[in-house]
């Protein structure tokens, strides 16, 4: 786990406020209470404090910049299952000097999440107030829940947060409005939900504006970029289960009446393992990349259109002759690449649920007979080359 | 870019609105627009179901069934027969009580 890069420790009070899971202070409707370094349940209750003699918990404060840590761990992030333990402890923090009347903005303990935020504060002094989403980013969280109403409910009295600021603002990122009742929090904690724009970016002009997002601050967008940098994890998932894959051609291909041969494995397994690799490519890079080009709105479909397209430029190469062979090429790999391509629907911002199901309702039957035919027609290749057939 | 026409589960019921705005200022793909007093649908083929309108309608306006719009996560619900959920959280689960 690492921590956030504390420029500075400002202590401005003197209770350590450790929060537990068990320590459930979200319905509190009177003042709150204190659980002074409780572990786990019960909490320990500690005597009540009234709003004149109120100690505000160590904040942490966080710098704007990013160091190269910060750098390389976006990348980790990017490329491996590193991004599944990139977290930071849920709680407030103060950037540059803030007081009762600066802003407050939530985020995820998604490390990335949190360091996006803070970097788009350069020059503003404000709390930010992080919530324990298990280390998922904002929209994900909010999709499970987990950036939800009753966290953030729980956070703002945890931190005291009516005794922090003196108005009634809480700024959301608005990819957070999944998890989040807003009129429920202004309910439970007099905070008024205020959703940000959709980019922390953004948030020097939302803030500059009166806290109003334009409709543009408020769209979400798939740029060829955005889905760039999401490629890399669908790639590497799909890769680590290849050597599964060229374990099975090599055996396929080497195997003979009388044993199982390399040579041969390799001579004639060699296409197959190309194409292998070719049509994850194609799935897992080509397909999300050039997603707005390709026809089709159905994913299945777009990544089996340019699967096909490259299995035909790479026939044009390998010139493969066996009829049943051929076969198999022309019916796997682009169904391979279809089934990549649908993965892909996890990642994207714009697909929902009730079409991915309607995709898999004619896609996965597709695929299991595929499959089945594939196999045969590899078996029936591989009696001929035998003389068995 | 656009999804699949005529799947979402999305439903408004204008009787209920009290033009309150929520729906259009949280809704990612501009799915809501303004009519008169009123929210009103502009363009439901926009919608991904992520839910975030119907949560935030205090009203009960909308409904929605939202979910997770990704393919291994549906496949996951299949398997599991549960509910559609990825595996992006796994592991991270806190330990305590």
């Amino acid at each position: 786990m690492e921590e956030p890069r504390v420029k500075k420790r400002v202590r401005i009070g003197d209770i350590r406020k450790q929060t537990s899971c068990c320590a459930s202070s979200v319905e509190m409707e009177q003042e709150p209470l204190f659980y002074q370094e409780s572990s786990c349940c019960p909490p320990k209750k500690a005597p009540e404090t009234s709003a004149s003699n109120f100690v505000p918990p160590i904040v942490q404060t966080v710098s704007t910049d990013w160091l190269i840590d910060d750098y390389l761990g976006q990348i980790r992030c990017r490329v491996s299952s590193y991004r599944n333990s990139y977290i930071v402890t849920p709680g407030l923090y103060a950037v540059g000097r803030p007081d009762n009347g600066s802003d407050v903005f939530a985020s995820a303990n998604y490390k990335l999440s949190f360091d996006i935020l803070r970097s788009s504060l350069k020059g503003m002094n404000a709390w930010v107030i992080v919530l324990d989403t298990k280390g998922i980013n904002v929209w994900c969280a909010a999709g499970k829940r987990t950036f939800g109403t009753d966290e953030l409910i729980r956070r703002i009295s945890d931190a005291h947060l009516d005794k922090v600021v003196s108005h009634k603002r809480i700024i959301l990122p608005q990819l957070g409005a999944p998890g989040i009742a807003a009129h429920v929090v202004s309910k439970k904690t007099g905070f008024r939900v205020y959703y940000g724009p959709v980019h922390a970016k953004d948030i020097p002009a939302y803030i500059a504006s009166g806290y109003n997002a334009t409709k543009e601050m408020r769209t979400v967008r798939f740029t060829w970029l955005d889905r760039l940098v999401l490629t890399p994890m669908e790639m590497i998932p799909a890769l680590k289960k290849f050597p599964v894959y060229a374990l099975f051609v090599l055996l396929i291909f080497g195997l003979q009446p009388s044993g199982i041969f390399f040579r041969e494995a390799a001579v004639n397994g060699w296409p197959f393992l190309l194409l292998g690799l070719l049509s994850v490519f194609s799935g897992a890079f080509l397909t999300p990349l050039s997603l707005p080009f390709v026809p089709s709105r159905a994913f299945a479909v777009k990544g089996w259109i340019v699967g096909f397209i490259f299995v035909l430029l790479a026939q044009g190469i390998l010139r493969i002759t066996d009829k049943s062979l051929l076969a198999f090429i022309y019916l796997f790999f682009p169904l391979l690449s279809s089934y990549i391509a649908l993965q892909f629907t996890g990642s994207t911002a714009f697909t929902g649920m009730s079409g991915v199901k309607k995709e898999l309702r004619y896609a996965l039957p597709v695929y299991k007979a595929a499959a089945a035919i594939s196999f045969l027609l590899l078996v029936i290749s591989r009696l001929g080359q035998w003389g068995i057939l | 870019m656009r999804y699949l026409s005529n799947v979402t589960t999305l439903e408004f019921f204008p009787e209920k609105c009290t033009g309150c705005f929520r729906c259009i200022e949280v809704c990612p793909h501009q799915v809501f627009i303004m009519n008169g007093k009123k929210a009103a649908i502009d363009d439901r083929d926009l919608c991904m179901e992520c839910g975030a309108c119907m949560i935030n309608c205090a009203f009960g306006a909308i409904s929605v069934n939202a979910g997770v719009g990704c393919a291994s996560a549906i496949i996951n619900g299949m398997i599991t027969g549960g509910e559609p959920s990825c595996d992006c959280s796994s592991g991270s689960t806190s330990s305590c009580c």
